[in-house]
């Protein structure tokens, strides 16, 4: 934590700034290796049957969960998951109400709530796509009303993928999630059958080979270092010009570093050259190298538009011809691509930047539809940052910096890791019911909501 | 019954790595050999996946070097990623210590003692080490062994005001008096080698490593370092005509011909290179570039024989050929370190010299001329600088790469002087 974080977490700062009412951002609980998935016991219950009730204390009792179905006096709660699946009229909404509203009060720090529900797309009747989509509207408000790094997120599951919930389920409570909030997530089938679990949910990536673009520093390093963690061997590519950063991240990780600049036509091929020659083949890409060149359109010129453009979107379009070909990424592998908060809400000055990260929402969801990737069970998702403490954004003015830290529900800006957790999460293979989603990692960001 | 060892093999070099080489008081002016061979190690490890793999050995030197740096390599070492049960030792033999060191290695392979190991060098012309006047010196040493404070000022007594001017290295044959350039003045003069001949092969250096550079050739030889990402002596703009306009600096009057821009300038840097059996390699899923077929060193004697200074290559390489069956004209190839333009010009002529094959030789016909589109053909030591112990490594690893490159079975062929009248020579072949 930085600057006003740290001052308003101070004794001084803390009464100063409840005084006048300001926020004050709390310290997020952050995943480590062997910690319990939740701070404390989960309350369950949902509406009618609850269809999804049975799978959610399957996976907290494996997961060595408390599970709860009644609010207990006088303890603190880890999370609280509601079963909304079995919704037919908004009437029916007040079952949350009902469950989720006395349960806040206990909710310890970091607490999660996580809501489960059906797709309004796939209601069959008006009153029932009503009270399906009401619940976005609920957890939305809800991760705004949590205070002390608590986090509201919507779990939508299609009818069939109830066998995929335990992936998403997890990292929803987990600290993995510190910086997701007021996100909907949606489950489907995962293509080829129900997702497999991991052996060892601390080891998710065992065996597994991920290639990283822009793997040198700021959130490729993170992403670097977060699946090796998770037991992936890392191949990590960057530009020759920053081979010294990349050598560290790849020591680091004991993985290998390959030079090479992603615009190069031949980039994806190499890529997967030296992935199949040196480990064997790939499991997961995620396609992180991007670049800013910041300016308002009206004096933008014809470089500047075509380089971001290039970097990162065109590049992902050449390389992906190689790594998606018969020799490149292994059935049941994971592309993970990063867009931005400014490709969903826009960005004055990056009207460049934006269209290349617009652009790779549009691709993931093309890439997630294709038959093909289904037939090969490759899944392709997107991950979209908000305010994350980088190089780039210490950089910027002192103003600018602190507004983007504080518009958000969380009140802070979010760190390298927290992109990184999300994009090793959606790189399990007990992800795979997670097909073409968008995950933002912005704590409920006011821009783009 | 006797133990069984293995047999010879051809040891493989699978790979390089190196810092781009800085002017003296550039861009690594603070860094010490330490820290430039670390870095080059690192970079070496991370682009072959070697983070906790414990080598057979690492073998490198530096020329210019500290008495605290006696176990330089293995300090490098133990401050890179590889395992701390990585063994190592310092070799030095001038500016011949990276392909010396290259053949050690590639020697212990071949027998079988060791599976895979790193050799290389590192030098810098900037962090040199200064040494006290011998007076000061034997003071010092005396106040040391001193047990009394009578025998301490007696010691102390002993310092006159001349001891206190440091020494720094020069560049001088101790042997002689003359520096390099000189030695290498009077060969240029010997072999009538012309100011035009040396900053045309000066120009062609510089043109050569820039286009290398710019089609990428560099990209998984080379990690950046301090903020440099490519040779800072490096000057793609480089011309015969502006070349031609530079003032001589190492011999006299109308005969001199060397200037700064056809002479190595003092540099910084480091470089190593990656060897093993083709089994290690394999099992590490590492492709061979080339393999190290033969190698050959020579000296002359340049004090009181009619021998030039840098020629013991032009000795060694006809050794070689000999021994291996080749002639001069079999190779794809050929790699001789520019230490000045003149050298590579003087060694060329000789070979073609029939006079200098039979008398010197002892051959029955000249080896002949090189074809010079074969020669140096990725830049060599004008343009990218000479960090001494670290020149073997870079030529070793990029003419492996460009052998590679050409195909199974494309031979180069490396020339490498060195002072005291020394020169190294090696045969590389593509796998």
């Amino acid at each position: 934590m930085s600057g006003y974080a740290s001052l308003v977490n101070t004794p001084v700062g803390k009464r100063v700034a409840t005084r006048l009412g300001l926020p004050r951002p709390a310290r997020l609980r952050r995943y480590a290796v062997g910690e319990p998935l939740v701070d404390g016991p989960v309350l369950v219950g949902g509406h009618g049957a609850a269809p999804l009730l049975g799978e959610v204390r399957r996976v907290l009792t494996a997961a060595g969960s408390g599970v709860l179905d009644t609010l207990p006096a006088g303890e603190g709660l880890g999370a609280v998951v509601a079963d909304l699946g079995a919704v037919e009229d908004p009437a029916d909404l007040d079952s949350l109400r009902g469950l989720v509203g006395p349960a806040l009060r206990s909710l310890r720090p970091s607490g999660r709530v996580v809501v489960l529900g059906r797709l309004p797309e796939a209601a069959r009747a008006p009153a029932q796509a009503a009270a399906r989509r009401a619940l976005e509207g609920v957890t939305r408000s809800l991760g705004k009303e949590l205070r002390q790094g608590a986090t509201a997120n919507l779990l939508l599951v299609a009818d069939g993928a109830e066998d995929a919930i335990a992936s998403p389920l997890r990292f929803l409570l987990s600290g993995r999630s510190a910086y997701v909030d007021g996100q909907v997530v949606t489950v489907t089938a995962a293509p080829g059958g129900p997702p497999p679990e991991p052996a060892d949910w601390s080891l998710p990536l065992d065996g597994k080979v991920a290639v990283v673009t822009g793997a040198a520093r700021g959130i490729g390093s993170a992403v670097a270092r977060t699946l090796a963690r998770d037991g992936a061997t890392v191949v990590g590519v960057d530009i020759p010009a920053s081979g010294d950063a990349l050598a560290r991240v790849a020591n680091d990780v004991g993985g290998t570093a390959l030079q090479l600049d992603v615009t190069a036509a031949d980039a994806g091929k190499r890529i997967v050259a030296h992935a199949v020659s040196r480990h064997g083949g790939v499991d997961v890409v995620v396609h992180n190298a991007g670049i800013t060149r910041d300016r308002l359109l009206a004096n933008t010129d014809e470089e500047r538009w075509r380089s971001v453009l290039d970097v990162n979107l065109m590049s992902i379009l050449r390389m992906n011809e190689a790594l998606l070909a018969e020799d490149g990424v292994r059935d049941g592998g994971h592309l993970v691509l990063l867009s931005s908060m400014a490709g969903i809400a826009g960005n004055r000055g990056q009207t460049s930047y934006a269209a290349s990260k617009a652009g790779v929402i549009g691709l993931v969801r093309s890439l997630a539809a294709d038959e093909d990737l289904r037939r090969r069970r490759v899944t392709t998702n997107a991950v979209a940052p908000g305010f994350i403490e980088t190089e780039m954004t210490a950089r910027m003015p002192f103003a600018t910096r602190e507004v983007g830290r504080l518009l958000n529900s969380l009140s802070q800006g979010g760190l390298p890791v927290d992109v990184a957790e999300t994009i090793a999460w959606l790189a399990h293979d007990a992800s795979a019911g997670v097909n073409g989603n968008v995950v933002r990692v912005c704590g409920q960001s006011l821009l783009g909501a | 019954m006797a133990a069984a060892t293995p047999g010879p093999r051809r040891a493989a070099v699978i790979g390089g790595n190196r810092i781009p080489f800085a002017r003296q008081n550039g861009a690594y002016a603070a860094a010490s050999n330490q820290d430039m061979l670390t870095a080059a190690l690192e970079g070496l490890v991370a682009r072959h996946g070697l983070a906790g793999e414990r080598l057979g050995e690492v073998v490198a030197g530096a020329v210019l070097k500290h008495s605290r740096d006696f176990n330089l390599t293995r300090e490098a070492v133990l401050g890179s990623s590889l395992s701390a049960h990585t063994p190592a030792y310092d070799v030095q033999q001038a500016c011949a210590t990276g392909l010396e060191a290259t053949i050690l290695v590639a020697n212990k392979i071949a027998l079988g003692q060791v599976d895979c190991g790193a050799a290389g060098g590192v030098d810098s012309a900037s962090d040199a080490p200064i040494a006290v006047s011998e007076g000061l010196r034997r003071t010092l040493l005396r106040l040391n062994a001193a047990k009394t404070p009578a025998q301490r000022l007696r010691a102390l007594a002993g310092l006159r005001p001349g001891h206190v001017v440091p020494q720094a290295p020069r560049n001088v044959e101790p042997r002689t008096g003359l520096s390099m350039g000189e030695h290498m003045a009077q060969t240029a003069l010997r072999w009538g080698v012309t100011r035009q001949s040396q900053d045309e092969l000066a120009a062609a250096s510089h043109r050569n490593l820039a286009a290398a550079y710019d089609r990428g050739f560099f990209d998984d030889l080379l990690t950046p370092y301090l903020g440099l990402a490519r040779d800072e002596n490096l000057r793609p703009d480089s011309t015969v005509e502006n070349l031609a306009t530079l003032r001589t600096v190492f011999g006299a009057g109308e005969g001199a011909t060397m200037t700064a821009g056809n002479s190595t300038p003092l540099t910084d840097g480091a470089s190593v290179v990656l060897l093993g059996s083709d089994e290690w390699a394999q099992e590490h899923g590492l492709p061979v570039l080339a393999h190290l077929v033969d190698a050959e060193t020579a000296a002359v004697d340049y004090v009181t024989g009619d021998e030039g200074l840098l020629m013991a290559p032009a000795h060694a390489v006809p050794r070689l050929l000999a021994r291996t069956g080749m002639t001069l004209q079999d190779f794809d190839l050929v790699e001789i370190h520019e230490a000045f333009a003149a050298t590579v010009l003087a060694t060329l002529a000789a070979w073609e010299d029939p006079e200098f094959c039979r008398d010197r030789l002892g051959l029955d016909a000249p080896l002949g001329a090189l074809d010079r589109s074969r020669l140096n053909v990725n830049g060599s030591s004008l343009a990218a600088g000479h960090p001494f112990a670290a020149t073997g490594g870079r030529i070793v690893a990029s003419l492996a790469k460009a052998l590679s490159e050409k195909g199974p079975g494309a031979r180069g062929l490396i020339s490498v002087c060195a002072a005291g009248g020394q020169g190294v020579v090696a045969i590389l072949e593509a796998k």
